[in-house]
C-alpha cells in the first residue's frame, strides 16, 4: 500500500509543481529528466489512486473542495492527458527552453488536474490554469502573428472561464451545491452559461475560431501540446455534464461537417490539422449527445471516451510530423511542400499512421474508437428518423476526415509534385516520440492477436467496461461500410486529382467566420475611433470642464482647508454635540 | 491549540480569578514602571504584562465559551451585585478583551525602536509605558464591568492616560499639544455626557448595576428621566466612539501623537467605546423600546451613513498618509454604526466583525507607517514616493492591509463588509448597500493614491537606499497583515466571536 499522502496526491498537481520549478531550473539536463519523468510517475500514481474516493479535500468559505478524485470516465482522460504528455516531453527534448518546457507540464498537469476535480470550483480553478499556462505555447513561438494571435486566444480562453464561473455561481445559488451532478434540462440558468463555457473550449461552431487561430502559428513543440488537452478537457465536461442533451447530437454533427470544407483548401498543412482536430470533437461531442439511457447511453459515452483517447494520440502524432517537417524546412504550406518521403522516410511512416488512424481505416486505432460511436448513433437511428440524419453527416464527415487529413497531409507533405527540398530526418527524440505514438496507434487498434494487445485494453479502460467488453468492432457490416467509405473516398481523391478539379495547393487565405470580428470588427472599431477622433477633442474638453467643476466642488468641501474641516476644534465640536444630543432628545420625545 | 488545551493547562488562579486579574495586572504594575529609570526595562515589564493579559483574555474566552450560561460573573471583595461591584463578562465582552489585549501586546513588542527614536527625553520611557498600561487597563476594565459608574471610572483612566500620551508626541511634532487638549475637552464632554446620563437613570432606577437596570427598565420606559439619560448616554459614548460629526477630536490626535500610540488607539479606543455603546444599546436598553427604535432609524445609521460618505471624501483630500488614515477610521465607525443600527442579530455581528477586522487593518497600517516615520522622516503622501522600492516588505505589508480596508476579496475586509451587505439585504436596505459600495470606492481612491506614490512613482531623493524598518517592528506588521488574510479566507473564527458576541448582546436564543 502506498502512504496516505501519496494516494492523495493527485498527479496533475505533482506536474504542475514540477512544471513551475523545472522553469527556474537553468540545467537542461535535469529539466530533461523531470519532463520526461514527471508523466510516468504521475502515470504510476494514477494507476494505483482508489476509484470513486474523494482523496483529497478541503473547506474553505462554505465550500467543500474536492481535489482529486477519480471514477472510471475520468481516469480515460487523466491517463490519455499522461501519455500525451509524456509523449510531447519525448518530442521536445531537442529543445533548450526552459519556459516551453515548465509550462507545457504545467499545463498538462492543470488539465489532469481539472479532469479530476470532483466540484465545479475546483474545475474552474484549473480550467483558469490551463488558459494561462497554454497562452505561453502560443507566445513561445515569438513571431509578431504569434503574439497577437495569442493574445486573442487568451481573451476567449478567459471569457470561457468567466462564464463557466457565473454558471456554477447560478448553480450554487439554486441548488446549494457544486457538485460534478449531471444536469437535468437546460431550465438550470446555470446549465446554459457552463454549456457555453465548455462550448467555447470545445470550438463549437462559431466559437472556433481561437483555435485555427492560434494552433498553427504555435512553436513546433506548442502546436503539439496544444492539439492534447484543452478541446478534450471540454468533452470530458460535457460528458460529466451533459449526457444526453439532444442539443450536442445536432452541435456534434455540425461541426463534423463544416470543417470538412476550410480543411480541404486550406493550404497551411497545420491549420488544416487544427480544423480536422474542429472536425474530430464533432465526434465526440455527437456522441455525447446521443442515448439518454441504458445500452445507447453506455455505447455513447463509451464511444466519446475511446475516441478522445485515440484521439489524442493520433492527433498529437499528426502535428508531430507536421512539426518535424516544420522544423527541418522552415514551412508547413503545401505549396512549399512535396516529395520529402526522399529525405525523411521515417517521418512519413509515421505520418502516414497517423492519417490511417484518423481515417479510422480497421486495425488502426481511429476505426475500434469511431465504431463505437457510429453503432450509439445507428442504434438511436432504429427509433428516431432524426437520427438517420445525423448518421449520414458523420458518414459523410469520415469520408471528408479521409480526405483532408488521411490522404492530403501525407500526400502534399512527402509526396505530390517535387518540392526539391532535401534535408535531413527529423531528430532523434521527434522519430521516438513520434514511434511510441504510432505504436500505440496500432496496439489499440488491433484485434486481440497478441494477447495484452489490441482494442480490448482501450476497452476495459472505458467508462462502463462491461458493456464495452461484449461489443465486436469487427464485424463484417462494421469493415465493410469502413472500407467501403474510404475506398469510395480515396477513389475520388485520386479521380480529382486526375482531372485537376481538386483544389491545387495555392497560398492564400480562406476567410472563415473569424473575419466578423477580426476584420469587420476592427474596421468598426478603426472607424469609431476616426469617428471619436473628430469629436473627440470637443467633448473630452467638455468633459474635463465638467469634472474639473466636480473636482473642485469636492475639494472646497472635503479637503484639509475645506469647508467641512474648518472650524474643526473645540467650539464647533462641542455645537456640534448640542446638536446631536437635541436631536437623540427630540426622537425620544416624540416616540413615545 | 485549541482553547481547551488553554483551559487545562491554566493554572487555578488563572482560572479562578481571570476576570479581575485581566484589568489589575496592568493597573499595579503601571506605577511600578513609572519609577523605573531604565526606558528599556519599563519596555520589558510592558511587554511581559501586556502578554499576560493577552493570556487571561484568552483563558477568559475559554471560559465564557465553556460556561454553560455563558456569562462569568465575577463579584469584587464577594459583594454579591446590585450592591457590589460586579465583573461580567459574556461573549460580547471577551471578543473585545481578546481584541484589546491582542493588539496592546503586538503594539508593546513593536513600540521599543519608535517609542525610543520618538522620545527623545528618555527620562520620561517609564512615565509612557507606565501610561500606556493604565490605558490599557482603563480600556479592559470598561471591557469588563457590569456596573454603570464603574464603567465610567475605566472610562476616564484609559482618556486621561492617553491624553497624556497623545501630549507627547510634542516632542516630535508641537502640533501635539493642541491636539491633546482638544482631545481633553472633547473626552471629558463625552465623559461628562455619559455619567449624566447615568444619573438620569439612577434618578429613575435607583441601582447602578447594569443588569439590574435593565431588569427595572420595561416598567418605565415612558419616562422622562430615563430618555434624556438615554439620549445622553448615546451622544457620551457616541463621541468617544468617534460617531459622525463628533469625531473631530480624532484626525488630529491620531496624526500628532507618538506611532506607537496611534497603532493602539486606533485599533482599540473606538473599539471600547463602541463596544459600550452596542452593550447600553442591546443589553441596559432594549431596542423593543420606542424611544430607542426611533433614535436606530432616525439617528444611528443616518450618522453611520453621512461618515461613511463625507469621511470618505475627506481621505481622499488628506495630504498627510496618517489624517488620511484617521479619516478612513471615522468612515470605518460609520460602518459598524450602519451595522449595529439594524437592531438584528446579522446586523450587530456585521458590525462586530467589521469591528475586529478593521483593529487588524489599522493595526497593520499605523504599524508600517510608524517603521516609515522612523527610516524617513516623512508622512506626507509625496515623502511616500518610491518607498515600494526602498523599503519593499514594510511597504508590501502596508499594501495588503491597505486592501483590506477597501475591501478586496480574499482579506478580512471583504468578509465583514460582506456580512454587512448580507444584514441589510435581509432587512430590505439595498440603497445602504450601494452606499458602501461607494464608499469602498471612494477607499479605493485614498488607498490607491498612496499605494501609487509608493510603488510607482521614483524615490524623492534617490539617494535614500535601501532602508527597511527594524525587524520589532516588521515581525508585529507582519503577523497583521497576514493576519487580514488568513481571516479572510478561514474568516470562521472572527465570524464565530461576533455571531456569539451579537447573541450576547442582543440575548437571542440562537442565531437567525
Amino acid at each position: 500500500m502506498m502512504p496516505a499522502w501519496l494516494a492523495a496526491l493527485n498527479p496533475g498537481w505533482l506536474m504542475i509543481l514540477v512544471g513551475i520549478a523545472a522553469l527556474f531550473i537553468p540545467y537542461r539536463q535535469v529539466r530533461q529528466v523531470l519532463t520526461v519523468g514527471t508523466p510516468i510517475v504521475a502515470i504510476a500514481l494514477l494507476v494505483m489512486a482508489p476509484h470513486e474516493v474523494d482523496l483529497l479535500t478541503a473547506e474553505a468559505l462554505d465550500i467543500t473542495f474536492s481535489f482529486y478524485r477519480v471514477d472510471s470516465l475520468n481516469f480515460i482522460f487523466g491517463l490519455a492527458f499522461l501519455i500525451a504528455s509524456l509523449l510531447n516531453a519525448i518530442y521536445a527534448l531537442h529543445t533548450n527552453n526552459p519556459r516551453q518546457d515548465g509550462m507545457a507540464l504545467a499545463y498538462a498537469g492543470a488539465a489532469v488536474s481539472a479532469s479530476f476535480a470532483g466540484d465545479l470550483m475546483t474545475l474552474f480553478i484549473f480550467w483558469e490554469i490551463t488558459a494561462i499556462t497554454s497562452v505561453f505555447l502560443v507566445l513561445q513561438a515569438g513571431t509578431r502573428a504569434a503574439y497577437f494571435a495569442s493574445m486573442r486566444y487568451l481573451v476567449i480562453q478567459i471569457l470561457s472561464g468567466v462564464i463557466l464561473l457565473d454558471g456554477l455561481s447560478y448553480v450554487w445559488r439554486y441548488n446549494g451545491t457544486l457538485s460534478l451532478e449531471a444536469f437535468q434540462s437546460f431550465s438550470d440558468p446555470g446549465a446554459i452559461y457552463i454549456f457555453i463555457a465548455l462550448g467555447i473550449k470545445a470550438a463549437f461552431p462559431f466559437m472556433h475560431n481561437w483555435l485555427q487561430d492560434s494552433y498553427p502559428k504555435a512553436s513546433v513543440v506548442g502546436a503539439v501540446v496544444l492539439s492534447a488537452f484543452t478541446t478534450k478537457l471540454a468533452v470530458y465536461g460535457f460528458a460529466r455534464l451533459f449526457p444526453g442533451f439532444d442539443a450536442l447530437i445536432w452541435i456534434g454533427a455540425i461541426m463534423t461537417v463544416f470543417p470538412v470544407f476550410f480543411a480541404v483548401i486550406e493550404n497551411d498543412l497545420r491549420r488544416v490539422l487544427a480544423y480536422s482536430l474542429n472536425n474530430q470533437v464533432g465526434f465526440m461531442i455527437c456522441a455525447i449527445g446521443v442515448g439518454t439511457a441504458g445500452v445507447g447511453n453506455a455505447l455513447a459515452l463509451n464511444g466519446a471516451s475511446a475516441h478522445a483517447f485515440a484521439h489524442i494520440i493520433y492527433k498529437a502524432l499528426l502535428f508531430m510530423s507536421m512539426g518535424a517537417v516544420l522544423y527541418r524546412t522552415g514551412t508547413t504550406k503545401a505549396s512549399e511542400l512535396g516529395g520529402l518521403y526522399r529525405s525523411m522516410p521515417w517521418t512519413t511512416l509515421f505520418c502516414i499512421i497517423g492519417g490511417l488512424s484518423i481515417s479510422a481505416f480497421p486495425l488502426f486505432s481511429g476505426f475500434v474508437a469511431k465504431s463505437l460511436t457510429m453503432s450509439a448513433v445507428a442504434y438511436e437511428g432504429v427509433s428516431d428518423a432524426g437520427m438517420v440524419v445525423v448518421w449520414l453527416m458523420l458518414l459523410f464527415a469520415s469520408a471528408g476526415v479521409l480526405e483532408h487529413s488521411g490522404i492530403k497531409i501525407p500526400y502534399f507533405a512527402f509526396f505530390g509534385h517535387d518540392s526539391g527540398k532535401r534535408v535531413k530526418e527529423a531528430p532523434f527524440n521527434m522519430l521516438l516520440a513520434m514511434g511510441m505514438a504510432a505504436f500505440l496507434c496500432i496496439a489499440v487498434g488491433l484485434p486481440a492477436i497478441i494477447p495484452g494487445f489490441g482494442y480490448q485494453w482501450l476497452y476495459s479502460l472505458l467508462p462502463y467496461p462491461v458493456e464495452a467488453s461484449s461489443y465486436q468492432p469487427f464485424t463484417l457490416e462494421h469493415i465493410l461500410t469502413q472500407m467501403q467509405l474510404l475506398v469510395l473516398a480515396t477513389f475520388a481523391f485520386i479521380l480529382l486529382k486526375r482531372f485537376a478539379l481538386y483544389p491545387a495547393e495555392k497560398p492564400g487565405t480562406i476567410l472563415d467566420t473569424d473575419w466578423f470580428y477580426r476584420k469587420a470588427g476592427y474596421g468598426f472599431v478603426q472607424w469609431s475611433g476616426t469617428v471619436w477622433g473628430k469629436m473627440g477633442p470637443a467633448m473630452s474638453a467638455m468633459f474635463s470642464r465638467l469634472s474639473e467643476r466636480a473636482y473642485k466642488r469636492l475639494e472646497s468641501a472635503f479637503s484639509p482647508r475645506g469647508e467641512i474641516a474648518r472650524g474643526g476644534l473645540s467650539g464647533g465640536a462641542s455645537i456640534w454635540t448640542a446638536v446631536i444630543l437635541a436631536a437623540v432628545l427630540l426622537m425620544s420625545f416624540l416616540s413615545s | 491549540m485549541t482553547l481547551e488545551s488553554v483551559l487545562t493547562s491554566a493554572p487555578a488562579w488563572a482560572l479562578a480569578h481571570a476576570p479581575i486579574l485581566i484589568v489589575a495586572v496592568p493597573m499595579l504594575i503601571a506605577p511600578l514602571v513609572a519609577i523605573l529609570p531604565n526606558g528599556r526595562a519599563a519596555w520589558l515589564i510592558s511587554v511581559l504584562t501586556a502578554a499576560v493579559s493577552f493570556y487571561l483574555a484568552i483563558v477568559t474566552l475559554g471560559l465564557v465559551q465553556s460556561s454553560p450560561t455563558g456569562v462569568l460573573s465575577y463579584e469584587i471583595g464577594r459583594w454579591p451585585p446590585p450592591i457590589g461591584i460586579e465583573f461580567r463578562t459574556d461573549a460580547l465582552n471577551a471578543m473585545i478583551l481578546l481584541l484589546v489585549t491582542g493588539i496592546g501586546f503586538l503594539a508593546s513588542v513593536f513600540s521599543w525602536p519608535t517609542i525610543a527614536s520618538e522620545l527623545k527625553n528618555r527620562n520620561k520611557l517609564g512615565m509612557f509605558y507606565a501610561a500606556f498600561l493604565l490605558c490599557m487597563a482603563g480600556l479592559l476594565g470598561v471591557a469588563s464591568t457590569g456596573d454603570a459608574f464603574n464603567l465610567f471610572v475605566f472610562l476616564e483612566i484609559s482618556s486621561l492616560a492617553t491624553y497624556v500620551m497623545v501630549a507627547m508626541g510634542a516632542q516630535r511634532d508641537r502640533r501635539a499639544l493642541p491636539a491633546a487638549f482638544n482631545y481633553l475637552i472633547m473626552g471629558t464632554l463625552g465623559a461628562s455626557f455619559y455619567i449624566i446620563g447615568i444619573g438620569f437613570l439612577y434618578a429613575a432606577t435607583g441601582t447602578l448595576n447594569m443588569a439590574d437596570i435593565a431588569d427595572r427598565l420595561p416598567a418605565l420606559t415612558t419616562s422622562r428621566s430615563v430618555q434624556v439619560g438615554f439620549a445622553f448616554i448615546i451622544v457620551g459614548l457616541g463621541l468617544k466612539a468617534a460617531m459622525w460629526p463628533l469625531h473631530q477630536w480624532l484626525p488630529n490626535a491620531y496624526s500628532y501623537s507618538p506611532s506607537f500610540v496611534t497603532v493602539f488607539l486606533s485599533a482599540t479606543a473606538t473599539k471600547v467605546a463602541l463596544y459600550a455603546l452596542v452593550r447600553f444599546l442591546f443589553t441596559v436598553f432594549r431596542p423593543e423600546y420606542s424611544f430607542e427604535l426611533a433614535s436606530f432609524s432616525w439617528i444611528l445609521a443616518p450618522l453611520g451613513i453621512a461618515a461613511m460618505v463625507i469621511c470618505s471624501f475627506q481621505a481622499v483630500f488628506q495630504t498627510d498618509v496618517r489624517r488620511v488614515l484617521a479619516y478612513s477610521s471615522v468612515a470605518q465607525v460609520g460602518y459598524m454604526l450602519l451595522g449595529v443600527s439594524l437592531a438584528t442579530a446579522p446586523g450587530v455581528a456585521a458590525g462586530l466583525l467589521h469591528l475586529f477586522n478593521h483593529a487588524l487593518m489599522k493595526g497593520a497600517l499605523f504599524m508600517a507607517i510608524a517603521g516609515i516615520v522612523m527610516t524617513h522622516q516623512g508622512t506626507t503622501i509625496r515623502d511616500f514616493a518610491g518607498l515600494g522600492r526602498t523599503a519593499p516588505w514594510t511597504m508590501t505589508a502596508f499594501a495588503i492591509a491597505g486592501l483590506s480596508l477597501i475591501g478586496v476579496p480574499l482579506t478580512a475586509g471583504f468578509i465583514s463588509k460582506l456580512q454587512l451587505g448580507y444584514a441589510l439585504f435581509a432587512e430590505g436596505w439595498w440603497w445602504a448597500v450601494l452606499l458602501v459600495v461607494f464608499s469602498s470606492f471612494l477607499a479605493v481612491f485614498y488607498v490607491g493614491r498612496i499605494l501609487q506614490a509608493a510603488f510607482f512613482q521614483p524615490p524623492i531623493n534617490p539617494r535614500k537606499t535601501h532602508k527597511e524598518a527594524p525587524l520589532l517592528i516588521l515581525v508585529p506588521l507582519w503577523i497583521l497583515a497576514l493576519a487580514n488574510l488568513y481571516f479572510g479566507i478561514a474568516a470562521d473564527f472572527p465570524l464565530g466571536l461576533a455571531r456569539d458576541g451579537a447573541v450576547a448582546a442582543l440575548g437571542l436564543e440562537a442565531f437567525r
